[in-house]
């Protein structure tokens, strides 16, 4: 396995950003990781990147432990970290000639690498990496973190801050360099993203609540869920929660995801909403998606650790 | 491995020319501060104003006192009867130079016995001083001349001149500047921009990236700190050579040794850069940090512009751990004295250490992993 974690542990301090994490990620697979800003998903990569030690558990990435084999592990990795980390004052041809420097390699032999991410980019090569768009930010990243031919890619948020198109062309060369056998290792806090992955994780305070692929983890789903529709639908969001059998209302887009612990007669709650005086509305059952998952989780704060 | 260590100095020196603010430190300030140092030193006075005290009133003293007011340089502003009056004056600003003749002037002249006569400077403005009294120190020349002709004798009477600087009464040689400018300068590019640009990477990031590559971290220090030890030894360079041909600097000594000496000042600086880097996380707190504990003391506790013996005891121990103290030591006395490494030992010894103890501090905080 390129990526392999046992029980790792990270303390900053009093605080446990990463509580006895384990996860597995296999060669040509994308496994993501989910969950709230804090949840511990930066400092796992760290670890795992070998940027810090654990304080218990052992990694291995490439074969190589984190702990001992850490020069190793540097040659055989790209990491994107969850800041824009390249030069700024450097153009996009400059950072990435400088990168791959330091890496070893040059850019004519491993153009092939990355030439579908780097593709957009040439028409900008003179430009200054600070003055990039977001999206071109992070294709140029990308292509700084491929161009040594990782066994290996940790990718931190690599679409924070970046446009909805831009996203979907990075995930569409994210399965291109899946489809080479590179293990992807990559955090997102879209849950659109996270159920494109194909392995998924999800973070909360350290620890790592479940794990398994996302047709899986919404098969576990424990509560009944149902959508409320209605023109500007959040203004009715304490209206539901108010019902004593509605168990959480959250917004979902333009819905509100309604769930409750045992099932709902729909037409009861369509009732209540038309004695509350709103007429024009849909009350329907929903299939949850990987965002209810997580909140039913953290709702039951009890931490569970499947392997999948 | 040599492909890599050239794309690092060429990748830091890409960041030096495209940052505005690294460039005029690199460039614009070793020249702006000998400029500004050289031109206090050579301005050339005209009207200075000067008090008179003429105990004597006889008439060798007033020719004196034409001769003063003759040449230009400068002017008469008052004629006073006592001492207060002076220090008054020299109060309120009125007055740069003020020259105290002393009773029976003439009569002493001609009987050829040594004239004190005492010349009274500001010292707060050491420079303007030192010249005053060399233009004195010129027209009582003049004045001896003139009076031996009247003699019509060989003897020449003597006038010797008794400057003495109120305010500031240890001041030292106006050669301090060159020493003391390279040394803020060095400081300045070794200690302050390295430990920025090094903080920078920190703040930004990149240089986790570095340190998730496989090079060795010895490379990646060298490779960043090299471009600024070159432009370093570049503005040393630079520094001596206008001092020397502007200003007239000596240079004594020998060359190989004010190079070395340069070098190892660099270095020093260079440490002390790479702690700060070590110890700081952006470059807010690189520059605060290089301030206050670096320029500072290199600035006030070298004898740079303070001289050290007047300085409140406590003080003068902290002085000893400013390596620019050390550093325009060495430099003064290789160019103005001629001394070499038998005199100049502890400097040089004391420069080493400060230089092996922060390169050791900095290589056992430089961590492989960022905590």
């Amino acid at each position: 396995m390129p990526i392999e974690a046992d029980n790792l542990v990270k303390r900053y301090g009093d605080l446990t950003a990463v509580d006895r994490v384990s996860l597995r990620v296999a060669d040509g697979e994308i496994f993501g990781l989910t969950g709230p800003d804090g949840a511990g998903k930066s400092s796992l990569f760290r670890m795992l990147t070998t940027l810090v030690r654990p304080d218990e558990g052992s990694g291995r990435v490439a074969g190589f432990d984190i702990r001992t084999d850490y020069l190793e592990i540097r040659k055989r990795i790209g990491y994107m970290p969850d800041v824009f980390s390249l030069y700024e004052d450097l153009s996009v041809r400059e950072n990435l000639h400088f990168f791959a420097r330091v890496f070893g390699v040059r850019v004519k032999e491993n153009y092939h690498l990355i030439r579908e991410v780097y593709e957009p980019l040439k028409p900008f090569e003179r430009r200054r990496a600070g003055k990039l768009s977001g999206g071109m930010k992070q294709k140029l990243a990308l292509a700084c973190a491929l161009i040594h031919q990782p066994e290996a890619l940790f990718l931190d948020e690599p679409t924070t801050g970046v446009d909805a198109v831009s996203r979907k062309e990075f995930w569409d060369i994210l399965y291109r360099i899946r489809a080479r056998g590179v293990a992807i290792l990559v955090a997102t806090p879209y849950m659109d993203e996270a159920a494109r992955c194909d392995r998924l994780g999800l973070m909360q305070d350290g620890r790592l609540m479940v794990q398994g692929a996302p047709q899986e983890l919404i098969a576990q789903y424990p509560h009944h869920l149902y959508a409320f529709r209605a023109h500007q639908a959040y203004r009715y969001l304490e209206l539901l929660r108010r019902h004593p059998r509605v168990h959480r209302a959250v917004l979902a887009g333009e819905a509100v995801h309604v769930s409750s612990l045992a099932p709902l007669d729909p037409e009861d709650m369509r009732q209540y909403l038309r004695e509350a005086g709103i007429m024009d509305f849909a009350f329907e059952p929903a299939a949850p998606d990987i965002e209810d998952v997580f909140i039913a989780l953290v709702d039951q704060q009890q931490p569970q650790t499947q392997e999948a | 491995m040599a492909g890599i260590f050239w794309a690092f100095v060429k990748k830091e020196f890409f960041h030096i020319l495209r940052d505005r603010r690294t460039l005029f430190i690199m460039l614009g300030m070793p020249f702006a501060l000998v400029l500004l140092f050289g031109y206090a030193v050579t301005t050339d006075f005209k009207h200075a104003s000067v008090a008179v005290f003429d105990q004597s009133r006889d008439a060798w003293s007033q020719r004196l006192v034409a001769r003063i007011q003759a040449g230009g340089y400068f002017s008469l502003a008052a004629e006073v009867d006592d001492i207060a009056s002076v220090e008054r004056l020299f109060r309120q600003g009125r007055i740069k130079m003020a020259v105290v003749i002393p009773p029976h002037f003439g009569e002493s002249l001609m009987q050829c016995e040594r004239v004190p006569l005492q010349l009274l400077t500001d010292g707060s403005e050491p420079n303007i001083a030192t010249t005053l009294v060399s233009y004195f120190n010129d027209i009582s020349m003049r004045f001896l001349d003139e009076l031996a002709r009247a003699n019509g004798t060989e003897l020449q009477p003597l006038i010797s001149l008794e400057p003495r600087m109120v305010y500031n009464p240890a001041l030292k040689s106006v050669f301090m500047f060159v020493p003391g400018v390279i040394a803020v300068v060095l400081m300045l590019i070794s200690a302050m921009l390295t430990s920025l640009s090094i903080a920078r990477e920190k703040e930004r990031g990149t240089l986790n990236l570095l340190l998730i590559s496989p090079l060795p971290p010895l490379l990646i220090i060298i490779g960043k700190v090299l471009p600024y030890v070159l432009l370093s030894f570049f503005n040393a360079l630079a520094i001596i050579g206008m001092g020397m041909g502007v200003f007239g600097m000596r240079m004594l000594g020998s060359w190989p040794f004010l190079l070395l000496s340069c070098l190892l000042f660099i270095v020093t600086a260079l440490s002390l850069g790479l702690f700060i880097s070590t110890r700081v996380q952006t470059q807010q707190t690189a520059m605060f940090a290089s301030l206050m504990g670096l320029m500072l003391p290199t600035v006030l506790l070298s004898g740079y512009i303070f001289p050290i013996e007047s300085m409140p005891l406590p003080l003068q121990v902290v002085s000893n751990v400013t390596p620019a103290k050390w550093f325009i030591i060495l430099l003064k006395g290789i160019m103005l004295k001629g001394a070499g490494l038998e005199v100049l030992w502890l400097p040089v010894v004391v420069l080493c250490g400060m230089a092996l103890f922060f390169l050791l501090i900095s290589w056992k905080n430089f961590k492989l992993h960022v905590e």
